[in-house]
């Protein structure tokens, strides 16, 4: 059988990015949305990685910057999340369509 | 045979994401997202990128989503079944990623990528390592930079105001 080419994982990420955006078109969990964008980060990671294997593999810097990706994903989910409690302490609930205070 | 395991890896985490962005329940959706990391791990030892496969599992599979699950413990009920969990955009929602799909799919088959015959470095890992101390070394201690403001960040938002309490 034959390998997976390019194509393949670049579809693949496609489709992960294409739900990560509807997920946070739709959610109104304000979790359901940070869950979304982790989705969209990984489909861009997915994309690094493939691109370092076919189309510049001796120098590897798809790969260092899918590790810059992980990082902030995890600086960004923990900051996203201390927001969440600070909202849902200050409005008992975490739906974004409630929270319009900002909104004119 | 690879390509056999990619079809295998990329169901499952194109299912499983799904699931993520449908689901009612939020705990469910939490529990979907382990498994879509978990094959795109797998994903990522198919590229050849072992260390990053290992990176995924501990930092995606082992702390984001564990936190994830921390946060919806503390904030949501999952009892209670009669919160809505989508909001009213559904139906232009379905319609703008599928014209994001159609335009995303259009761009990848119609760019001519320069497909390289090159191979991965023999040791991966290790030139892995050795770049990310000499030639990326000023965004590596940016991104450390980065880290430690998040982690302040998260405690001055998250804390209590004692002024308030008393």
């Amino acid at each position: 059988m034959a390998e997976p080419t390019l194509l393949h994982y670049l579809v693949l990420g496609a489709v992960l990015f294409a739900l990560g955006i509807f997920g946070l078109l739709t959610r109104r969990n304000a979790i359901g949305v940070l869950m979304a964008i982790e989705l969209m980060f990984n489909a861009a990671a997915i994309n690094f990685v493939a691109f370092t294997k076919f189309v510049a593999p001796e120098e590897i810097a798809g790969q260092i910057f899918t590790i810059f990706i992980i990082t902030i994903a995890a600086a960004e989910a923990a900051v996203g999340l201390a927001i969440v409690i600070l909202i849902y302490r200050n409005f008992k609930g975490i739906e974004v369509d409630n929270i319009n205070f900002m909104k004119w | 045979m690879n390509l056999l395991i990619f079809y295998i890896l990329a169901i499952m985490a194109g299912v499983s994401a799904l699931m993520v962005v449908t689901l009612k329940n939020i705990f469910h959706s939490a529990l979907f997202l382990v498994l879509t990391l978990f094959s795109i791990a797998g994903i990522y030892i198919l590229l050849g990128a072992e260390f990053l496969a290992g990176v995924q599992v501990l930092i995606y599979v082992g702390a984001i989503t564990i936190l994830m699950i921390f946060a919806i413990m503390l904030t949501y009920q999952i009892s209670n079944k009669n919160i809505r969990q989508v909001n009213e955009q559904k139906g232009y929602a379905t319609i703008i990623v599928l014209l994001f799909f159609i335009l995303s799919l259009w761009t990848v088959l119609k760019t001519a990528w320069p497909v390289s015959d090159g191979s991965l470095p023999e040791r991966n890992t290790f030139e892995l390592g050795r770049q990310l101390l000499s030639t990326y070394v000023i965004p590596f201690e940016v991104v450390s930079v980065v880290l430690l403001v998040a982690l302040i960040g998260a405690i001055i938002i998250s804390r209590r105001d004692s002024q308030e309490e008393n």
